[in-house]
């Protein structure tokens, strides 16, 4: 009976793992091929590779995606652990249930209402003050505003995961609040900090949405471009570019996860040296 | 004394006196500082906006830029008059277009999250009852989609649908049907490519959730004589639970208001009120509608939002 119900959960396993794989291989390797149609095999090729390699477009739109999303990413890692901390360490403060809800509000609202909330307000105010300019400014705003609740979130369960014990033993000894934070508390939170700077720069190279409300005449992202290519149906080019994504990804993933397990190990032994 | 050197010699006590000074601010003011800097940040780049979505909801359209009437007028002599207009939201109430976009995003995303949670439940079991090293391998198989761009893998699916995408070849190929079937741009696509594109964000939470129990409560209830299946429902399930609501939650809130995914694999057969919103705004320039389909999409998803940040809030107190 007990055998029965793993070979049930394992099969599972293994569908679900199908069911979110097949179609990315299908993907890779329907970019290799030659024939202008994209669900029709016409033999291996590159082409679409050079297609979209002199596509100036593309180069344009990637251009301007990256430079927002390190923008973003560093704005949103910034804002994002200060959230993070003010949450975790400062106790009560004066308006934390509006902060609170605020922080935790972009995580579940639905991008569309971001997207036209933020598009009406840069309206507003470029009436007003005639700034912002629509495009890399407005974009780059609108994705600190909802990346940097990301981070919060990473920064807030580490802080708490990791306990007052150092900092505590810190102040004990004699060290100000302000030195405890940068030699220790900051320091404890680098792996945090990073791995939400990853998670912001990830989130604004993936956007459309929000991207699309705020941004103005000329100035298109990547994803808006790989949009409005795809609207009209199957591009072969688009696959060689889903290809190309979807192996940095991997390599990135795999380094990441790599780099976490040897440190575990390394823990581990440490530990049992010990 | 050459008077360039003069200036100098002032200049640098000034300089330290300010220095110091900041050093003090932020020894008696960091806190301040920390909570002040990301709160200023969300108060103008989020309440800010939604209250003027709120404003212009209740506005008129008209031709002009930008396309809304003002909500206050300043008349000659002064007096100040205020036009506030229920119409946008009364239209949405009597016009069927959109009760039935409402009805059917909710149900699109509640199909789709019971589909989640189906596959999602048994892979998220497995996983966490895996060795160690199988269990790192598996998340990461898990993680990995969700890091890759979202807009690509719903445009994969476009072309396994497609009248002559993978999935017909292969079925025309095999002789199961003669002619190609009609799956791209119907509702079908829709449910697939939400259930293709949420189901990490439901198996991340349970898997979470299912990783802290303590497996000896199946075997006690074993021991105990239960068979697997009461077992499961009296114990794992209850247990599980905080894990199912908040994977759940994670798929419905953003499915109901999905934009993309209706798009792309629904063409514009399907209603969604993510679509209706953006065509209201865009192509119609209804700014005022717009605004008031967007309020009235927020009270729709108002009890599962508070549902998932209580949950949330909850399981960061236990931590």
């Amino acid at each position: 009976m007990k055998q029965r119900r793993s070979t049930f959960v394992l099969s599972m396993l293994c569908f679900g793992l199908a069911f979110l794989y097949i179609p990315m291989i299908l993907l890779i390797i329907y970019s290799f091929n030659y024939s202008k149609l994209v669900p029709v095999w016409g033999g291996f090729s590159t082409r679409w590779y050079t297609v979209l390699f002199e596509s100036e477009e593309m180069w344009a739109a990637l251009g301007l995606s990256l430079r927002i999303a390190l923008v973003n990413a560093t704005f949103a890692m910034i804002l994002g652990t200060l959230a993070g901390i003010a949450l975790v360490r400062f106790g009560r403060f004066r308006g934390r249930t509006l902060f609170t809800g605020l922080i935790t509000a972009p995580l579940v609202m639905p991008e569309v209402i971001t997207g036209l909330s933020l598009l009406l307000l840069f309206i507003a105010l470029s009436h007003a003050f005639g700034w912002p300019q629509r495009g890399f400014t407005t974009i780059t705003i609108a994705h600190i505003t909802f990346s940097m609740a990301y981070v919060a979130v990473i920064i807030q369960s580490r802080l708490s995961g990791m306990g007052t014990d150092l900092e505590d033993a810190a102040q004990d000894l004699g060290a100000r609040p302000l030195r405890v934070m940068f030699d220790i508390t900051l320091p404890l939170l680098a792996p945090g900090m990073v791995a939400g700077w990853l998670l912001a720069f990830t989130l604004s190279i993936d956007d459309l949405i929000i991207a699309s409300f705020v941004s103005g005449p000329g100035s298109n992202t990547l994803p808006m471009l790989i949009y409005s290519r795809v609207k009209v149906g199957l591009r072969p080019d688009i696959n060689a570019l889903a290809t190309i994504m979807i192996v940095m990804v991997s390599i990135g993933v795999l380094l990441a996860c790599w780099l976490m397990i040897r440190q575990k190990h390394l823990l581990e032994r440490d530990a049992n040296t010990k | 004394m050459n008077p360039v050197n003069h200036a100098n010699h002032s200049a640098g006590p000034l300089v330290n006196r300010l220095l110091l000074r900041l050093v003090e601010l932020l020894q008696s003011r960091w806190k301040v500082i920390v909570v002040g800097i990301p709160f200023f940040w969300l108060l103008l780049f989020f309440l800010a906006p939604f209250i003027i979505v709120i404003k212009v909801s209740l506005a008129e359209s008209i031709i002009a830029s930008p396309p809304f009437s003002p909500l206050y007028e300043r008349a000659e002599d002064g007096a100040l008059s205020i036009r506030v207009i229920f119409e946008n939201y009364s239209y949405l109430w009597e016009d069927d277009l959109y009760i039935n976009s409402y009805i059917n995003s909710v149900k699109i995303a509640s199909v789709s999250t019971v589909c989640c949670l189906l596959i999602g439940y048994p892979m998220a079991y497995c996983i966490a009852r895996s060795n160690p090293t199988t269990k790192n391998i598996l998340l990461m198989l898990v993680i990995l989609p969700f890091w890759t761009s979202f807009l690509l893998r719903v445009y994969a699916w476009m072309g396994l649908l497609a009248d002559q995408g993978t999935i017909n070849s292969l079925l025309i190929w095999l002789g199961v049907i003669d002619e190609p079937i009609r799956m791209l741009y119907s509702e079908l696509a829709v449910y697939i490519g939400i259930v293709y594109s949420y189901l990490p964000f439901m198996i991340l939470p349970l898997y979470a959730n299912m990783e802290k129990l303590d497996v000896t409560l199946d075997e006690a209830a074993a021991d105990l004589g239960a068979k697997p299946t009461i077992a499961f429902l009296t114990v794992t399930l209850p247990l599980t639970l905080p894990g199912i609501i908040a994977g759940s939650l994670l798929v419905f809130i953003p499915a109901t208001g999905e934009f993309v995914i209706p798009d792309l694999l629904g063409g514009g057969n399907v209603l969604m009120i993510g679509r209706i919103l953006s065509d209201e705004f865009n192509a119609n320039s209804d700014w005022p509608l717009a605004s008031a389909v967007a309020i009235v999409l927020l009270i729709v998803l108002v009890l599962p939002m508070v549902l998932y940040q209580r949950i949330q809030a909850r399981e960061r107190g236990n931590l």
